[in-house]
């Protein structure tokens, strides 16, 4: 039995790879790529050379740190849409920290930034678990306007009170914040490229996660409530609570994220940061089924994604935006391919025609009163 | 679907066989119903009576066998296949979606009540209120499902199959959420119907049974172990049948009152889910070691008052003391600590948290007490230690006990219920339909417990529709109707009879 599971799962990912890639080299044919060129860019590329790799890694932190919060507020019941929106808080707020007290030594404006960007995401997030909690406002709805209110603010403060005094004497009047202190820079764990010690706290954090949400009382109760609000109810679980803790939780997740994004990446505020890592972090979430050993390498794999992405650009002529297509598609065969993985009447069908012609000469009449 | 198929004269199903994951739910299955014809389809939970019925419903479809009408074989790939052909099935498992209301229900099956853009409520309505009077099954045609209880929704699945036209009537233990007067007036007027239907009967209840069916058919194990007349064979007999072996329930014998009151409930006031007053001024005395049997048709505020006891629904005025202190609108965590046990009526989804293992269930009001966790962090090996002597003690049948409790069978879930509460040595026990949908073996086991937590000195509350639970196990007997508590009478001196005319609202002194 276990021979022919390995053999249908087998089954079901390769025919889920080849119906992607096929409706991929649909695409690239019909706008002129040659799709065996962007196939092989898209996933040698990004290992080829240790820039490649830890470009990938790179991409890979943030999309952990969303990631981690999604699975929190997923698995507490709460769809938190909003992580695009709770990263720009948490980039402003650890932005504002950094640069309120530049003189400060390493060990303490790290973790004082860290926290006011867990903070500033927590409080983006917090908003709309408190209005689903106490009003009964749908979280899908209030974090999607908090995204558009975030995004505001943020272009608002960067081209006004934060905007660095340089480029009001220059007059270019670039949106961007001043540039931080070099003590609020993550260190570099790969000389010469651009990796980070974002990367161990993810780590590190991810397992925190598993930790709290399958070890702890504290994720007891939030997975309760998430998964059956009425039975937690009646277990004495104040559900609205939850909902709140998660929802500050995933938020700050996010916030710190942008935090670290900053601090090992590019230094100030600027606009486009995100990069849409908020919404990519769902579905690395979602793809990593909600849990952190799940998330780790999904997160990984949409960096490869990303990479690739910007190596088809530049060296087989394909535009960036054809490379989200792309994704999209892969995206959608893998969750399909899940799905039916997971199908338990598929697999009996599978093993049962298997046997059947495996066996064989077994005449369909006989085969009434199902075998043994 | 208003009849548009020729009358049915002959259902046959010969050599049905259907298979899940894990299991053959039907083996090779054969029966047959003639016009005007009862059959009674009997087995314990599992047997594959449900299958069998949702085959010939068009719900699954058989790995192989044949179906024939009036010998004529056919095949139904759909419900509506099944429909137009005048077969109608009640499901155990009400087959209504919450947020509609009764007629929107109705005419969600009803092809020819739907128009280009426009659908015909008003018809539903007519026909609801025709089939409704005709058969005197009351319903209100414009209440919403969710607002509605189980016994409500029972009505508005037969209301709703009646108005599809259905000949052949597939009742799948239509009888559980009834009164006793209920049940006989349903058997009666389905002996009545029997002139225009045939009808498969399915049930536990092997009195109904013989006072309803022609012939009956169990089934074991997904196989028909037995095919007869009714009339040959008494209910012992049929039992022995059915669960392989002899079956006793146990009763409770000994009538001796404590007094020590341990919970009372004064002048209780509480709005139920549409906004009525569904408990009016309700006074209850539980005393220790007691069954206290509360009986009564369902909708009369079982479950406001059973929502109240466990902090779960605020109450308007009145009082609830238990063991001495004023407990009135604490919350459910203070009703649990305080030591009050409870066993819901919707077991699937708020006795459990379905996706949870058993594990996690069977600690679901005590993960944080000191013996499963260490500061914030849970004690996994204890948690499991627990799940596994709790298995053993109330032979909860699962493959591991970190299996999903939700895909248990219902007798099961039960009884990592009842282990979970009974493990917390609750001072008070409320029990709501403990036994609904479970098979006798898991019926007995339960019995069983709750008499020996009475024994223990547990209060018992007993929350049942089943007149013969009641009977069996109480020491007093409440009778609830409209929010208040009617009349409570000593188990020993009350009879059938007047309790059923109580649970109708009638006092007859």
């Amino acid at each position: 039995m276990n021979k022919i599971k390995l053999l249908y799962r087998l089954g079901v990912i390769l025919t889920a790879a080849l119906a992607a890639a096929l409706v991929g080299a649909m695409v690239l044919t019909a706008i002129g790529a040659s799709p065996i060129a962007t196939y092989t860019t898209i996933f040698t590329g990004p290992f080829a050379d240790k820039y490649g790799i830890t470009e990938v890694l790179v991409r890979a932190i943030p999309l952990i740190l969303v990631g981690l919060g999604i699975a929190i507020s997923f698995r507490s019941g709460i769809l938190n849409i909003g992580a695009e929106g709770q990263i720009l808080m948490g980039i402003l707020a650890s932005t504002a920290m950094a640069l309120a007290f530049p003189g400060a030594p390493k060990v303490i404006l790290l973790p004082l930034m860290f926290m006011a960007g867990a903070l500033g995401g927590a409080f983006w997030g917090g908003i709309a678990g408190f209005l689903r909690a106490k009003l009964g406002v749908n979280e899908i709805l209030s974090t999607v306007m908090l995204n558009y209110i975030a995004a505001q603010f943020y272009t608002y403060l960067l081209r006004g009170p934060m905007i660095d005094s340089n480029e009001l004497l220059t007059g270019s009047g670039t949106p961007q914040s001043m540039r931080l202190p070099k003590a609020a820079w993550l260190d570099r764990i790969v000389p010469e490229t651009r990796l980070h010690a974002g990367l161990i706290l993810a780590l590190v954090l991810a397992f925190c996660v598993y930790s709290l949400l399958w070890r702890t009382t504290w994720g007891y109760r939030l997975r309760a409530a998430g998964a059956e609000a009425k039975a937690a109810r009646y277990a004495g679980v104040h559900v609205e609570r939850s909902l709140i803790t998660a929802m500050l939780l995933a938020g700050g997740f996010a916030g710190l994220a942008g935090a670290v994004e900053v601090s090992g990446v590019h230094h100030r505020a600027i606009e486009g940061i995100s990069s849409g890592y908020g919404f990519s972090g769902i579905v690395v979430a979602l793809f990593g089924g909600l849990h952190p050993a799940g998330i780790v390498p999904a997160a990984v794999f949409f960096g490869v994604l990303l990479v690739g992405a910007d190596m088809t650009q530049r060296s087989a002529g394909v535009p960036a935006n054809m490379i989200l297509v792309l994704q999209g598609v892969v995206i959608l065969a893998i969750v399909s391919a899940k799905m039916y993985i997971n199908n338990a009447y598929a697999l009996e069908r599978f093993a049962r025609f298997f046997r059947r012609s495996g066996t064989a000469k077994i005449p369909r009449s006989v085969k009434t009163g199902g075998q043994p | 679907m208003q009849a548009a198929s020729e009358p049915i004269q002959e259902l046959k199903l010969v050599g049905i066989c259907k298979r899940f994951p894990g299991i053959l739910a039907c083996d090779n299955v054969s029966l047959e119903v003639k016009r005007g014809e009862v059959l009674a389809l009997v087995g314990e939970n599992g047997a594959g009576k449900s299958t069998l019925m949702n085959i010939l419903a068009g719900l699954y479809q058989p790995d192989s066998g044949t179906i024939s009408l009036n010998g004529e074989a056919v095949h139904f790939k759909t419900p509506n296949a099944a429909f137009a052909h005048g077969i109608g099935m009640v499901h155990q498992n009400f087959m209504l979606v919450p947020n509609l209301t009764v007629v929107e229900n109705v005419a969600l099956g009803s092809k020819n009540l739907h128009r280009f853009m426009n659908l015909d409520l008003n018809g539903a309505r007519r026909r609801i209120k025709e089939i409704s009077e005709h058969h005197e099954l009351p319903v209100n045609p414009d209440a919403y499902i969710w607002q509605l209880s189980v016994g409500e929704q029972q009505r508005v699945e037969l209301v709703k199959t009646l108005c599809f036209g259905a000949q052949l009537l597939i009742l799948d233990e239509p009888t559980s959420a009834l009164t006793p007067q209920e049940t006989d007036d349903l058997l009666a007027r389905l002996k009545r119907m029997t002139a225009e239907l045939s009808i498969i009967f399915i049930s536990h209840k092997l009195n109904e049974v013989k006072a309803l069916s022609d012939r009956v058919t169990i089934l074991r194990h997904g196989a028909v172990v037995f095919n007869g007349t009714t009339a040959d064979h008494t209910p012992a007999e049929l039992a022995a049948l059915m669960t392989g072996h002899e079956v006793t329930l146990p009763r409770n014998e000994s009538h001796d009152q404590s007094t020590e009151v341990i919970l009372s409930v004064k002048a209780l006031r509480a709005r139920g889910d549409r906004g009525n007053l569904a408990l009016d001024g309700l006074d209850l005395e539980l005393r220790a070691g007691e069954v206290l049997g509360l009986a009564g048709v369902s909708g009369n505020g079982q479950r406001e008052l059973a929502d109240v006891l466990a902090g779960l629904r605020p109450v308007e005025s009145g009082t609830i003391h238990f063991q001495g202190k004023n407990l009135t609108n604490h919350s459910p965590r203070r009703m649990i600590e305080a030591g009050l046990g409870y066993i819901p009526e919707d077991r699937h989804h708020e006795g459990i948290v379905p996706s949870f293992s058993v594990q996690d269930n069977l600690v679901l009001k005590d993960y944080a007490s000191p013996k499963f966790s260490f500061s914030c962090f849970l004690k996994l090996g204890e948690i499991e230690r627990n799940a596994e002597s709790l298995r053993e003690c109330f032979d909860i049948r699962c493959s591991s006990t970190s299996v999903a409790t939700g895909s248990l069978s219902g007798g099961n879930i039960q009884k990592v219920i009842l282990a979970r509460e009974i493990a917390r040595c609750p001072k008070a026990l409320v029990a709501v339909y403990p036994t609904r949908g479970v098979d006798m073996g898991a019926q007995e086991f339960i019995h069983t417990q709750l008499l020996a937590r009475r024994k223990e000195g547990v209060g018992v509350l007993l929350i049942s529709e089943e007149l013969e639970e009641i009977m069996n196990l109480s020491d007093r007997i409440a009778v609830i109707y409209k929010g208040r508590i009617l009349k409570v009478l000593p188990a020993a001196i009350a009879t059938r009879e007047q309790l059923g005319l109580l649970m109708a609202g009638v006092v007859n002194e």
